[in-house]
Formats: C-alpha cells, structure tokens, sequence
C-alpha cells in the first residue's frame, strides 16, 4: 500500500505549513510585511444604567491611512459589545472566533450569556498564543449580574475597571476620563465624555482619526451610534470633480454578455426513495 | 529588500452605479527585472465576482488555485454561485489561518451582490478584511493609487465613466512606481455584460 497523503480541509485552527519557507526568506535578508493595525484610541465607561463603549475609525497600514471609516466596536452578544485594538486581522478574528462560541454557549443554556463568560473565552485564547495574536481589547456589557467593562491585554492579562482606554491614543483619553469622570453619570453626561475622550485621542494621537463611534448598553438593549461624531469632514471635494476630455489610449476590448439565468421550477414532484 | 516589491503589483477596483471596475498593471519583475509584460492578476471567479490578488506573485497563484477549488466545491454543495461577501469572509478565513506564517498576498475582490449592488473589499496579508464604498487599491503603487483615487473618484458614476476614472487613476499611479506598469487591465462589469479593456500605458 503506497503512503498517499490526501489533502483535506484543516479542522479549524492556525496551520503553520508556510513558516520554514518564510524563515528562509527572512534568513535572506527578506523583510516581512507590515500587517494593518487599528492604530486607535478605544474607551468604555460605567454609568448609572450600563455602559458606554466609543472608539475611533482610523485602519493604519504603516504611516498610509487605509481604512478611514473602519468599525472598531464588534459584536459579541446581544447584550456584550468589544472593542479592539492593535492588529487589524487579529482582533476581527478574535471577536469573531469568541462571538460564535458565545452563541453556543447560549443555545447550550439557554441563558443570555455574561461578560465573564466572554473575558474568560477571550483571555484563556490570547494566553495560549503567549501575545503573538495582538489584540488589545475593551469588553463591555450589562447581564443579569449587572454592567461589567474590562480590559484584556494581548498577552491574556484582565482588568476590571470603571472607566477604560487602550490603544495609541489611550493616553489622551485617560487624561480626560481622570479629570472628568465621576460616579452616576447620566446616558448624555457619559456619551459625552466617551466623545471627549475619543476626541482628544483622535486629534493629538497619530494614529487615530476620522469619526467617533459610540454604543451604549443598558439592561434594555443596546443603541450602537456608527459615526456619532464626524469631527474630520472632507471639505475640499470639487464639486465639478474630474473630467477627461482625452480618453484612455485602449488596445483591445472584449465584451462578454452574461447569461440571464433561468430558473426551472419543477412541478412539485416528491423524490422517489 | 522588501519581499511585497519582489514581483510588483498595482491593483484597484471602485464602485459604479451597479456596476464596478477591478483594474491591474500588466508587468512581471524578479526585482528591477522585467521577465513578462502581459501578466494576469484579476481572476474571474464567477460572472459576477472578481478578484485579484497583488504581492508575491508565486504566492497568487497558488491563494487563486486554492479559492477557486473551495468555490468550486460550494458550487457543487449549493448548486448555486457564492456571494460576494461570503466569498470575502472565505479569502478573510483562507489568510488567518496562515497567520504565522503568511502568504505574502494583498486581494482585492469586487463583485455585485443582491439586487446588483457592487461590493469591493480588500484585506492585508493576514486577512483584516477593508469594506469600502468607493474605492479600494493594493500593490506597490498602493500609495499613489489611493491619492488618485481619492481626487478622481465621484459617487454614481456609470460604466464609461467608471471606466475613463479607474483608467485615468491606474495609469497616473503606475507611472510613479517603477516596479508596476507596461499597461493595463480593467474589467468594468455591469448586471448584463463583462467588459474587459486593455489599455496602453507607459513601457518602462
């Protein structure tokens, strides 16, 4: 019997198959690439009836700005929202792998899931990887034990806090949330130091810009604000635009008429067994 | 030496009124070589989906032979064609498995949706998916492509002039980057034909 090794779709999970050529090339003086990182300011805070969680809409590829209109705040539960920072890719499968497993868990019990329940998945995933998967996050949720917000660190350290920032402009928001931040808040008062807070992180933090994104999370549900604040218009835009009087020199056209589809509906027929 | 400048790339696609346009230079480098002046990179994955992919060329390849086989096989599971944002997720999820150890690729991927509503998104070489709704580029000429785009793109522009635009901005762009160009390749795709152009560019 020969030894045939049959290709089959991995079960799930990282395959590193791709990593002695990489180091190879790296041996040879081949630099790798830069991956997309969220740059960004994140925050959350508690108020009297939840919490507010609000980031920036910046995507960073090195010093380009690639994505100025991206969403940083993921969906875990319908009561439990996450931000991210750090890289891109990591933090969008992160939230992505945790939010399914949550799902199951609640079919599994048929309860509304809770923020622990989302920290633990979350911090037990980036401590196996030992940091390597880069994501810096800000969880927040309300459920039935009350409004919780912590930080989870990419080498899988937690903290519980009432009033949070993470991410390149963290610095500036934190200025802001000490001075300002104060027990009780009312949903106006809190969004409005949430959008404070992200603002000085968008205007003095390089890597973090556009619009401000903000979602609120009470014990009745959840109100997600994509681009509460557009503080960065674009106001220069020619309202003629462009125009091209000379056209584009072309060599060759080649048009291909799609089909219409035809859709054969069959007479009902049951399958014969 | 930077292992995305190897081979050379510029690639971008940009949203119409229902319609799209996916556009890439046509040359082939090993380094400041030029070894081929009619290189494909925007495959046709269905009618209504393109895509292309720009970086290491070697790593193209093999990333197109492994989508094509998976959309292949949801054809014949589905009987039907994927969409494309599901056919985005995949790419997305084909990327961050490889996630220490990457395939050194940038896709592009443009495809009408329901009710014929263009769709383009790109993504790094890990799979952090970008959804636009004007205009996405990848490649070397990445950072000239972005600020032609930004100045020459219009909302709601029918297939000509889609087509004069991304034509206008590929070839600015590549003009400024030695490692791509020697012409162009757009797709512009409407709900009733493919049009499929080769324009004539700079040779050096």
């Amino acid at each position: 019997m020969s030894n045939s090794v049959i290709e089959v779709p991995p079960k799930g999970g990282f395959s590193f198959d791709l990593c002695k050529r990489n180091e190879m090339l790296a041996k040879k003086g081949v630099n790798p690439p830069s991956f997309r990182k969220t740059g960004t300011t994140i925050v959350g805070l508690v108020f009297q009836d939840g919490v507010i969680l609000g980031a920036d809409t910046r995507a960073t590829e090195g010093p380009i700005v690639c994505d100025k209109n991206c969403e940083k705040i993921h969906y875990m539960a319908p009561n439990i929202y996450c931000c991210g920072a750090g890289t891109a890719a990591d933090t969008e499968a992160v939230t992505d792998m945790v939010s399914s497993q949550l799902q199951l868990h609640r079919y599994h019990t048929g309860r509304e899931s809770r923020v622990v329940t989302a920290l633990t998945l979350l911090k037990r995933h980036l401590f196996n990887y030992q940091g390597y998967v880069s994501a810096a996050l800000v969880l927040g949720g309300v459920d039935v034990t009350g409004p919780h917000l912590h930080t989870i660190y990419p080498h899988g350290s937690t903290d519980t806090l009432p009033f949070a920032t993470m991410g390149s402009g963290s610095l500036a928001a934190m200025a802001v949330f000490e001075s300002k931040y104060k027990e009780g808040l009312t949903r106006n008062e809190g969004i409005e130091l949430v959008t404070e807070a992200i603002c000085s992180g968008i205007f003095n933090d390089l890597g973090s810009g556009s619009n401000v994104d903000v979602c609120v999370i009470t014990k009745g549900g959840k109100e997600y604000l994509r681009n509460h604040l557009q503080p960065n218009p674009r106001t220069y835009t020619n309202s003629k635009g462009y125009s091209f009087p000379k056209k584009t020199e072309v060599l060759l056209t080649k048009i291909i008429p799609l089909k219409e589809k035809v859709e054969i509906i069959e007479g009902g027929d049951a399958m014969e067994e | 030496m930077q292992i995305f400048e190897y081979n050379g790339s510029a690639l971008v696609a940009m949203v119409g009124k229902n319609c799209f346009a996916i556009a890439s230079d046509r040359r082939l480098g090993v380094q400041l070589q030029t070894i081929a002046t009619d290189f494909q990179r925007i495959s046709k994955i269905h009618d209504r989906l393109f895509f292309g992919l720009s970086g290491l060329a070697t790593d193209a390849q093999t990333l197109y032979q492994r989508l094509v086989f998976r959309h292949k096989l949801y054809q014949l599971r589905e009987e039907r064609d994927m969409k494309p944002e599901t056919f985005a997720n995949l790419v997305s999820a084909i990327l961050y498995e490889k996630r220490f150890g990457p395939y050194f690729c940038q896709p592009v991927i443009a495809g009408l949706g329901d009710e014929d509503k263009p769709f383009i998104c790109t993504m790094d070489s890990i799979g952090a998916k970008e959804l636009a709704k004007d205009f996405v580029v990848a490649g070397t000429a990445s950072e000239s492509l972005y600020g032609a785009c930004e100045s020459m793109f219009k909302e709601d522009m029918e297939p000509e002039e889609l087509f004069e635009t991304v034509s206008q901005a590929l070839l600015s762009s590549v003009d400024r980057d030695c490692l791509s160009g020697w012409g162009g390749h757009v797709y512009v795709v409407t709900p009733t034909e493919v049009k499929e152009r080769i324009l004539k560019g700079r040779m050096d």
